[in-house]
């Protein structure tokens, strides 16, 4: 879609909604090197989140939102559980389905986008939730990785099933106590991140959303390697404040505190070695297209 | 064959802008009205599978997403050498009908003609994506070569998933020979797209008795093909960012217990449920009507669908060689129900028979639900596990209940 789709028409300007016309006035879709440094300078893709106050999630939303490369050429698809709460306030278009299906939907959408805009780069991504993408949805995330799909899969891991109360998830740590394991968890959390690598994924990273700048390079990364070379994971740390008995300003300590060495969380990647050549020609180009950019500035202004 | 003759009621024409011009494979694309009623047909002789796979070559389909199970694998199979051949754009293997039927959905959110099939227990393992195919407004195309659900497991033929499928809001069709099962398929297209369905639909066939026996079947020249699916004119928005991303919603009602929310969900049931009645109107001229009707001016009257139509035809053949005169009314679409249709050709009817091939007789429920004086309908005769129905044995069961012959069953005092 090129931006020019998202316009007012002038006879009906004056009634529209405000927030809308602010997406089409100050917006970033279209902008190469959008990032999360334009969260409060430009209209975000999200309107606003009717998640729990404090909740992790809805700065993940805000962060991956801000990062797609190619907002007006993005198509998501969610599954059911908190994530599908906040959906419908995305000014991207998204999809959801059922519960646990979203990899299934994605193979099929991606292949169709591919064939009726072969010169035109649609970027896929779905995203989900733990119960989702590892336990009633595992097969079809897993079988999606196998035959390759070219799109990005992100989990956002809170290690239980927040929207339904907090039950028991593969995510959840061994031996923690929640609804539907009354003794504790009985296995351990799931090696989602190591599964991703061995089932095909070019590109896997694993981290909080603590620090925007991680999670944005991570976003990228992963949508630039999914375009190119094949599919991609990025499991996200997004925990259930309310469930694991946190107010709603300590959801930032607990992610710093299990990313620090020894935690659950200690940020890792896994990239093939053609992903990482392709990592590595981005960041070429995008350096010297900003140099440029920046020496232009310069120059406009001392001219 | 049983191919029914006379001037036929056309659909609206296809107003598609590549209408005359021809595809890669050189195939022209051809209005429906055309490839059926404006071109020559040749017959050929041909299995149901080797027929699903010359209708899916003549429909312009973009995705078909395929699994094994017996009895549809072939067809399934078939549609790959398609896609080999290049007369599709997008053809794979899924890991389970679950994950086909949400493949199947991914492709349709994305504009693709999508066609599938599947059988038995992959039919109610695949379930949950109906009513969201019907609820997101995804004109896929599945077709069910029905075969048992029970356990212990069977392979054989057997109806009862069609009663499954008949709430979930989808269209569904029941075809009664190969040359039906070709005519639903391309027929089932256009009129599931129309923007004021849009709809999935399922074209079923009896497993086996349709999908492994050859019959004579008119194909139209192959040469011809569907215009294309125009995912603009679906009523819902096409996911392919092509149009501006609006919120769908400012407030997310799905999980909300308020009266709006309650007022959303059952305007949308609704409007899903007005959607398979308004598909009538398109269907009628299609199918040449939602029933065929034969002698039913008699007061013993057969109604069935299937293959169950194909035995009482040799049934009732079979009574007349005996004076005893039955008439016949063949149901061909299941949803939307026939019920005016079904009304009228049993309104002098004294006797009505269901014969079907599956133990709950569901087909029969459906017609006392909407028949005055239901006591008339007898449900029956019923075979299943893979039985077949021989045309005496219908006979036979008219015969005890009209009391022309006595009970094998009956007990002695």
């Amino acid at each position: 879609m090129s931006k020019e789709k998202i316009q007012l028409c002038e006879e009906f300007a004056s009634i529209m909604p405000p927030e809308y016309q602010e997406l089409v006035e100050s917006a970033t879709y279209g902008k190469q090197d959008r990032g999360w440094k334009d969260i409060g300078s430009s209209k975000e893709l999200i309107e606003q989140h009717s998640l729990c106050a404090g909740c992790p999630e809805s700065i993940a939303f805000r962060y991956i939102l801000a990062s797609l490369p190619n907002p007006e050429d993005t198509v998501f698809v969610g599954s059911t559980g908190c994530t599908s709460l906040v959906f419908p306030h995305v000014a991207v278009q998204n999809i959801h389905s059922l519960f646990g299906n979203q990899n299934a939907i994605a193979s099929g959408l991606k292949r169709t986008l591919k064939a009726r805009f072969p010169d035109v780069e649609k970027d896929v991504v779905v995203l989900a939730g733990d119960g989702a993408t590892v336990d009633i949805g595992l097969d079809m995330t897993m079988q999606s990785w196998f035959r390759q799909e070219k799109f990005t899969t992100i989990c956002f891991d809170n290690e239980l099933y927040a929207n339904t109360g907090g039950q028991e998830s593969g995510l959840m740590q061994k031996g923690f106590v929640a609804k539907m394991a009354p003794k504790g968890k009985s296995f351990d959390k799931v090696r989602l991140a190591e599964i991703a690598r061995e089932a095909g994924c070019a590109y896997v990273a694993m981290l909080t959303v603590s620090k925007p700048n991680r999670v944005e390079e991570a976003i990228k990364n992963a949508v630039y390697v999914a375009r190119e070379i094949g599919p991609t994971f990025v499991q996200l740390y997004t925990p259930c404040i309310l469930e694991i008995g946190k107010q709603s300003m300590e959801g930032l300590d607990e992610m710093k505190d299990s990313e620090t060495i020894g935690g659950r969380f200690v940020q890792k990647e896994f990239i093939t070695e053609e992903a990482q050549k392709l990592i590595d020609s981005i960041k070429v180009e995008t350096k010297a297209r900003k140099k440029s950019a920046k020496d232009a500035a310069k120059a406009a202004k001392s001219g | 064959m049983n191919k029914p003759v006379g001037t036929q009621k056309r659909i609206i024409a296809s107003k598609h802008v590549k209408l005359g011009q021809k595809n890669a494979k050189g195939q022209t694309y051809t209005d429906i009205n055309d490839i059926f009623y404006n071109t020559e047909q040749k017959p050929v002789f041909f299995t149901g599978s080797e027929v699903i796979k010359e209708a899916i070559r003549r429909a312009s389909v973009g995705t078909s997403v395929a699994y094994p199970i017996t009895p549809q694998s072939e067809a399934a199979a078939l549609i790959g050498e398609l896609y080999a051949e290049g007369y599709l754009d997008e053809y794979f293997r899924g890991e389970s009908e679950f994950a086909v039927m949400g493949q199947c959905a991914g492709a349709a959110f994305g504009g693709h003609r999508v066609f599938t099939t599947t059988a038995g227990p992959g039919t109610l393992r695949a379930m949950e994506n109906f009513p969201m195919w019907a609820g997101s407004r995804l004109p896929i195309q599945v077709c069910v070569t029905c075969r048992g659900i029970n356990s212990p497991l069977s392979i054989q033929p057997d109806t009862l998933e069609i009663h499954y499928l008949l709430e979930t809001g989808m269209l569904v069709w029941h075809a009664e020979t190969a040359q039906d099962l070709f005519d639903y398929i391309l027929k089932g297209f256009i009129v599931a797209e129309q923007p004021d369905v849009h709809v999935p639909i399922a074209v079923c066939c009896d497993g086996f008795f349709v999908t492994h026996t050859k019959d004579t079947v008119e194909l139209p020249s192959e040469d011809l093909c569907l215009t294309p699916y125009d995912p603009y004119k679906s009523p819902v928005t096409v996911m392919d960012m092509e149009s501006a991303p609006i919120r769908m919603m400012r407030d997310p009602f799905v999980m909300k217990s308020n009266y709006i929310s309650y007022a959303t969900h059952a305007s949308w049931q609704q409007e899903v449920q007005s959607a398979v009645e308004r598909s009538r109107k398109h269907t009628i001229p299609m199918l040449d009507g939602l029933i065929d009707e034969i002698n039913t001016d008699r007061e013993v009257l057969v109604v069935a669908s299937g293959t169950a139509v194909s035995q009482s035809r040799e049934a009732i053949r079979l009574l007349e060689q005996e004076g005893i005169k039955v008439g016949l009314v063949k149901i061909k679409t299941i949803r939307p129900f026939p019920k005016e249709e079904i009304r009228q050709a049993t309104k002098n009817a004294k006797h009505i028979f269901v014969p079907e091939f599956n133990i709950a007789g569901w087909l029969a429920r459906e017609v006392k639900a909407i028949l005055p004086d239901n006591e008339r309908v007898y449900a029956g005769p019923h075979v299943a596990g893979g039985m077949t129905m021989p045309s005496e044995v219908i006979a036979e069961e008219i015969k005890v209940h009209l009391g022309i012959k006595p009970s094998p069953n009956r007990r002695r005092p």
